[in-house]
């Protein structure tokens, strides 16, 4: 059984049909990126997975190890491990770092039934998780993304990762608003996490982050549908060529 | 449905099931006829074995009273109150003298362990996590006063209190026991004159808590009075008093609850404070009155008049209010800054939901040389509510160096519901500074989305988000209260989770 599959799901926001038929399969410890020009309904398809309100499926379904995702409320599927890398994390002013990463861990663990953690334990816990991606522990204690650089914004959603351990991680265009050095030092905390039983699927509007992220698969996006796949060489093609040649296609 | 929506929908539902302080407790009372006259301040008096002059005193205010008019100024919409309707005195009728805790009407124990009010004689333990890294508090004592509808029914630590030297009594006692304290300073800071609800209040209160700590003295533990209005028809007015001599400090807590009924109640509270030379008073509130049903049916009216004296140099009286509860509330807790240096604070938490309509906020009135105050409010609406923040600074003409900061922020929850902000600034000399700052938000739906894609549930996304939006405040509370209305904000603006 694939760990996320896709079939021919059709989107709509508000009367415009966004995605018309998009279909795609990921399997565990597979990464996968997908790339398009802006407005190819990339970032529709890591809402709709994630479950952000506002999106009406129409045709389609998404399986999430066989049962049906779309059927679950957005906060079930973040506990039964769909995690999304936000383009833009948002600040929540007064809400420590830890204290909001304790609540949610806290939420996930109660939703599959499991005890919640303690405070000290999860402390120490957090603070293992932030060492070993190099974060200082300052962050923590900071409010929610409050000030925070946007290399620091994106390296506190791959702390989330580490911590709630996602079984599929949807990165929202990881690479907006980085220079060069955030660029990797995030795409190595990406890396660090990746493993033969977790999937990733890394949506990208430049090739630029696939040289950090080496991706097993690529993905053409075109108005709203997948109009090539291949291995991580078609990357490097686009980067050439342009995403103009796939126009037509779609 | 849009996530915004939805919990609007569901704030929207919010009913009396959310109250949990709802319940009556069945007791005899003892009442005084219904209607207010001459007689039933009389009754009042006799009931509590009163002086001559604080009969004076008390018809003096009721005389006073009959000439004015209920104001009309705030931004509250509520149908005449008939002020024959109500009973204006109720006490739990006693089985016998009571000499210990043990003896009183094991109703009313349980009434306030189910309210979770101690009044055992034992240290707070339980409830309070350390911050990370923070260390673990020592056990900590709490006096309380219970008021039950118009009585006092048990004051704790009495003794330890008294080895101190700091009188912590029911006031009905402190008339009787200590008339030249009280004589000194009661009405003093809200004169019988003062408005209408505090000159309603002069003439009828029946009971309250006193406080006066002596030179010097520390006060060992916290105070706290516990209010509690279980009678039908009837209304609560009591009447604080606290006394700051110079030198010293106190940390005073008031808590209060109702059952949940049809009808609105009354309650009409006058809070005096005064501090000498050197002085602080640290007053803290959590109201949660029945704030009525989801049509907006009952509830209590609050309408409270609180006032400050910071009377000696480098005194300090601070004010910290959540308002989670009432069906109406009309309070304003102010600092009369008349000692130079002396110093004022007022920091708010105010949250309607359903149909409540609040109208608070504070004076801070600069008299003397060199003097500061800070006022940080946060309101908070949702469902059908109005919540409006009124306050007035003013800086006298000899009121040389005055310092006020106001920071106003309105968080809205739905457009159903509305945040009004009304500041008055009067600077009557060139050396004061005067800083205001006002914001309105509303709850963003990215915002939500963020933390219900972290596994949050939609209630446990809005509860911290305001948590986190009234934090400053927070942070103003004894710990044991904050970790309590942390829970009360949550539970207020929640929906289907209870």
């Amino acid at each position: 059984m694939s760990l996320l599959e896709v079939k021919d799901l059709k989107v709509r926001v508000e009367e415009r049909e966004i995605l018309h038929g998009l279909s795609l399969t990921v399997n565990p410890g597979e990464v996968h990126a997908i790339m398009g020009p802006n407005g190819s309904g990339k970032s529709t398809l890591s809402h709709v997975i994630a479950g952000k309100p506002g999106y009406e499926v129409t045709g389609g379904q998404i399986l999430f190890r066989g049962e049906d995702l779309l059927e679950m409320e957005p906060n079930e599927r973040a506990a039964n491990g769909v995690f999304l890398a936000f383009q833009y994390p948002v600040e929540i002013p007064g809400v420590t770092t830890w204290n909001f990463l304790h609540a949610a861990l806290n939420a996930q663990r109660k939703a599959r039934g499991e005890d919640e953690i303690s405070s000290p334990a999860f402390l120490k816990k957090v603070r293992e998780v932030a060492k070993s991606l190099n974060i200082p522990q300052d962050m923590l204690k900071r409010g929610v993304n409050v000030g925070f650089s946007g290399g620091e914004k994106k390296r506190n959603e791959i702390l989330q990762m580490a911590l709630f351990e996602p079984a599929v991680c949807i990165l929202d265009e990881m690479d907006s608003g980085l220079d060069i050095d955030a660029l990797r030092i995030a795409a190595d905390g990406v890396n660090a996490l990746r493993s033969p039983e977790r999937a990733m699927v890394v949506i990208t509007h430049y090739q630029r982050l696939l040289n950090y992220i080496v991706p097993d698969f690529v993905h053409v996006m075109s108005k709203g549908r997948v109009v090539k796949s291949g291995g991580k060489e078609l990357a490097l093609e686009l980067e050439e060529s342009g995403y103009a040649q796939f126009e037509d296609a779609a | 449905m849009p996530a915004v929506q939805e919990t609007v929908e569901r704030v929207r539902r919010i009913d009396v099931d959310q109250y949990r302080y709802g319940f009556e407790t069945l007791i005899e009372s003892d009442k005084a006829p219904k209607g207010l006259s001459e007689d039933t301040v009389r009754f009042i008096s006799a009931k509590k074995n009163e002086p001559a002059w604080m009969l004076e005193w008390r018809l003096e205010a009721y005389r006073r009273w009959l000439t004015m008019t209920e104001p009309t100024w705030a931004r509250v919409d509520y149908p005449k109150i008939d002020y024959q309707d109500i009973y204006y005195y109720a006490a739990p009728k006693p089985k016998k003298t009571l000499s210990s805790i043990d003896e009183i009407d094991p109703e009313i124990l349980k009434t306030y362990e189910k309210l979770g009010i101690p009044l055992r004689e034992v240290a707070i333990l339980e409830g309070v996590e350390p911050p990370p890294g923070g260390e673990q508090t020592p056990n900590r004592k709490i006096a309380v006063d219970a008021v039950f509808d118009s009585v006092s029914v048990a004051t704790t630590f009495q003794k330890e209190l008294k080895a101190a030297g700091v009188i912590f009594m029911p006031i009905s006692e402190a008339i009787r026991e200590h008339p030249d304290l009280v004589q000194k300073y009661l009405g003093t800071v809200v004169p019988t004159s003062d408005n209408y609800f505090a000159t309603l209040n002069s003439a009828v209160f029946s009971d309250g808590s006193f406080v006066y700590v002596p030179p010097g003295v520390r006060c060992p533990m916290e105070l706290s009075t516990y209010f509690r209005i279980n009678e039908r028809n009837t209304g609560q007015f009591e009447r604080t008093l606290i006394i700051a001599d110079k030198g010293s400090y106190v940390s005073y807590l008031e808590g209060c609850t109702a059952p949940q009924r049809d009808e609105n109640q009354l309650h009409a509270a006058v809070v005096e404070l005064v501090t000498l030379d050197d002085a602080e008073i640290k007053y803290s509130t959590v109201q949660n009155w029945y704030p009525g049903n989801s049509e907006g049916k009952g509830g209590i009216y609050n309408f409270v008049t609180k006032r400050g004296d910071c009377r000696g140099k480098n005194s300090k009286i601070s004010w910290t209010q959540v308002e989670t509860g009432s069906a109406i509330t009309w309070k304003y807790p102010s600092c009369i800054l008349r000692g130079d240096n002396s110093s004022g604070e007022f920091y708010s938490i105010a949250i309607s939901n359903g149909f409540q309509q609040v109208d608070s906020g504070t004076k801070m009135i600069h008299l003397g040389k060199n003097t500061s105050s800070r006022i940080i409010s946060k309101g908070i609406a949702a469902g059908k509510s109005q919540n409006t923040y009124r306050g007035l600074v003013s800086a006298h003409r000899k009121a040389t160096g005055a310092r006020n900061y106001t920071a106003c922020d309105s968080l809205l929850i739905g457009d159903k519901c509305g945040a009004h902000t009304v500041p008055y600034v009067e600077a009557k000399n060139s050396s004061a500074t005067f800083e205001h700052e006002a914001t309105t938000s509303k709850i963003s739906e990215d915002v939500l989305f963020y933390c219900i894609q972290r596994g949050l549930s939609q209630e446990e996304a809005v509860g911290l988000v305001v948590n986190g939006f009234v934090k400053d405040v927070l942070q103003q509370l004894p710990m044991e209260f904050a970790v309590e209305a942390q829970k009360l904000i949550s539970i207020s603006l929640e929906g289907s989770v209870g």
